[in-house]
């Protein structure tokens, strides 16, 4: 009690339970924000383990080279004090490291891994390692490795296979992302790529390039039909909404297999074409597998993404203004022009960079309908993944995508702000 | 130039008329992709394009055998089957988790709430490869990858932005006052928020389970990843289908599928006006 009457003296409001107000008004908003902590923490949990782990799982791969330091631990060590930048090969210690190292890595049949990962660098590892594995365990432990190695495959006396193994023998490398971005390791070194074995920044580029093209038609198709639902009576644009929102639910593969029948060489496009004779039936135009496939089909696919972002922010933009603008002597050209247009410069940008991002990611439609001049970066990726088994630089690609999608995300959550998204 | 005024000159006119005609033009590009889908599935030829016969109404040109195909074959019956088991589950983990946290994040103080929101909202963000290629990954090490558990997980997660997303929407026009009014009564949390909030906030929790089961139905990149053969849903079968030889019976299939976006986008329509009718928003 004295406490609080000391607490009265100093002016402070007491609780009905006697503890000062301030105290217990703290405790109250303590216990809420654990509730809604608790709350929220069972799904933070989900997306931490089924998606934020493996997104960090990948950025991970991109730099991991355990294999090498696991498979050859006594080679790496040996190697340390060789120079790679001279003309010498190793000497007869890591020889005779590599040749333990070999016979303890073919008893557990992890040469041929360590094979196809050095292969990625330099074609021609994955046999001469699967050779070394086999040969090992059949060498004379009295007389010098080196010479029995050379003998096996002369290119062990070769330094550029030496060269190799030292720039990979770290457990973390750049390489996999030197090499998404068209470069590699020397040991001078980061250098770019033989101009005839750079793909990647062209694929980044023509990426980038063919998914500006398709921002552009977007907005150009996408632009008064959204004007036309901002001026339209709401009972009407309503019915024209729907034409918007239909293709937008229906399923992205229906939509990817239409495209597919109507621009075939024998679909319904060339058919009409032909029919009304603008084309003979011997030139019938090549519309898929192309680039072009890809961006007419893709324009349509994104169209919707564009049109509902641009209709919200012209919906908002008082007809008046324009009225106004035009009994101040402006003709109709003028009037959109300098007063309705720079309003609804918002919704321009909050689309384009919507449509942009979705676009750079995609993987179905340029996979189905772009052939080989219309694929993106992600088939390469998906390619790497699954047919050429190279995960690293799977990874290693990924994460260059990922670092530009979330640079425009920035950009994008700035202008708009990311809980704005209107959905339907 | 909502209407065309009397006074209009002929320049006016011309471009009044002019730019509905554009706008009827890209209205056509936006929809005619999905109609010539429709009658090009009841084609009785294996073509991908108009038969004579079919453009002279010939009822001998038409035929449901594609449906047919769909319906017997046991490819296309395992895919529907996968994409009806694992759709539904997966909509059920990201409604059910969803919902939870969209409540939670709708209180007045929630610590970290722009953080919070940008980590589960990422799912939508990062596009479907990247986000395929680490599941992937992560997945077969801790032995998900290749099995249902897997691909439903990752569905849910792909799902759930879409869930706060309408759900935290609809939680603004939720009115605080009635969540004291019903502890003053006497209730406890548990049945406040059946009793009082949930069906208040029901529009938008069924519109974010149509949006978490439209992005499992129709995904194929991740599953595609997560999945192995014995998860081979629909959307796959249709990937495979057309990367492969094109059959006709995915015209079919195409057909159904627009079938039931209409159904789903009429539901979403219905709530949508529901929602806005129970906020006072329109008198309608």
């Amino acid at each position: 009690m004295t406490q609080a009457t000391a607490d009265q003296a100093r002016g402070s409001v007491l609780a009905a339970d006697g503890t000062p107000l301030k105290v217990s008004l703290r405790r109250a908003l303590r216990a809420q924000k654990l509730r809604a902590l608790m709350l929220i923490a069972p799904l933070l949990a989900f997306i931490v383990i089924a998606f934020l782990m493996p997104i960090a799982d990948m950025l991970f791969r991109s730099v991991e080279n355990q294999i090498v330091p696991d498979t050859l631990p006594k080679t790496v060590v040996a190697l340390e004090d060789w120079d790679a930048k001279g003309d010498a090969l190793p000497g007869e210690p890591v020889f005779a490291a590599l040749h333990d190292d070999l016979v303890v890595a073919a008893e557990a049949k992890t040469h041929t891994r360590l094979g196809s990962r050095l292969n990625y660098e330099d074609s021609g590892m994955s046999s001469l390692l699967r050779a070394a594995g086999r040969g090992a365990g059949r060498m004379n432990a009295d007389e010098p490795y080196e010479a029995q190695f050379i003998d096996m495959d002369k290119d062990w006396g070769d330094i550029e296979t030496w060269r190799t193994i030292k720039l990979y023998s770290g457990a973390y490398t750049d390489g996999y992302l030197l090499n998404a971005i068209d470069m590699q390791k020397t040991v001078d070194g980061p250098e770019l790529k033989p101009a005839s074995q750079r793909i990647y920044v062209m694929l980044f580029l023509r990426t980038m390039l063919l998914s500006l093209t398709i921002t552009f038609f977007t907005l150009l198709l996408g632009y008064p039909i959204a004007y036309l639902l901002a001026i339209l009576p709401l009972r009407t644009s309503n019915l024209i909404m729907i034409l918007v929102l239909l293709p937008f639910w229906t399923s992205l593969l229906v939509r990817t297999a239409s495209w597919k029948v109507l621009l075939q060489q024998q679909g319904v496009i060339n058919d009409l074409l032909v029919w009304i004779g603008l084309i003979s039936d011997a030139n019938r135009l090549v519309m898929i597998n192309n680039a072009t496939g890809t961006i007419i089909a893709m324009t349509h696919i994104l169209l919707p993404f564009m049109i509902l972002p641009l209709y919200s922010v012209m919906k908002t933009i008082p007809p008046s203004y324009l009225r106004a603008a035009k009994s101040l002597g402006a003709n109709d050209w003028t009037a959109f022009w300098r007063v309705y247009f720079p309003q609804s410069v918002p919704g321009v940008g909050a689309g384009a960079i919507l449509v942009f991002i979705l676009s750079i990611g995609y993987y179905i439609t340029p996979e189905l309908v772009g052939g080989t001049s219309g694929i993106f970066i992600s088939n390469r990726i998906a390619y790497h993944i699954s047919i050429s088994l190279n995960w690293g630089l799977a990874a290693a690609l990924a994460t260059m995508l990922l670092i530009v999608v979330l640079a425009l995300y920035w950009v994008y959550d700035r202008m708009v702000g990311i809980d704005n998204v209107k959905l339907g | 130039m909502a209407a065309l005024p009397p006074y209009a000159s002929t320049g006016q006119r011309l471009w009044y008329w002019g730019f509905r005609a554009i706008c009827v033009a890209v209205l056509f590009f936006l929809i005619m992709p999905i109609l010539v889908i429709i009658p090009l599935s009841f084609n009785a030829e294996n073509f991908f394009t108009f038969t004579k016969r079919m453009l002279a109404l010939n009822p001998e040109a038409y035929s449901l055998k594609h449906y047919q195909d769909f319906f017997s074959n046991p490819d296309w019956q395992q895919a529907l089957r996968n994409s009806v088991t694992i759709a539904p589950v997966a909509t059920l983990l990201a409604v059910a988790l969803g919902t939870l946290a969209a409540v939670g994040l709708s209180q007045p103080h929630v610590p970290f709430r722009g953080a919070i929101m940008a980590i589960l909202i990422s799912p939508m963000i990062v596009p479907l490869i990247i986000s395929a290629a680490g599941m992937y990954f992560f997945y077969s090490r801790i032995g998900l990858q290749g099995t249902y558990w897997g691909v439903v997980l990752a569905h849910a997660a792909l799902g759930i932005p879409f869930v706060i997303i309408t759900v935290t929407a609809t939680l603004v026009g939720f009115d605080r006052s009635l969540v004291r009014a019903a502890a003053n009564m006497g209730a406890g949390p548990v049945r406040t928020f059946f009793k009082v909030q949930m069906p208040l906030i029901l529009p938008g929790v069924i519109s974010g389970a149509l949006f978490a089961f439209i992005t499992s139905f129709d995904e194929v990149v991740v599953v595609l990843f997560v999945g192995s053969a014995a998860q081979k849903t629909l959307p796959w079968q249709m990937f495979i289908g057309l990367r492969e030889q094109i059959s006709p019976t995915i015209l079919a299939v195409a057909t159904i599928l627009i079938a039931i976006s209409v159904v789903l986008l009429t539901v979403l329509e219905l709530l949508r006006r529901r929602s806005e009718k129970l906020r006072g928003m329109s008198p309608g």
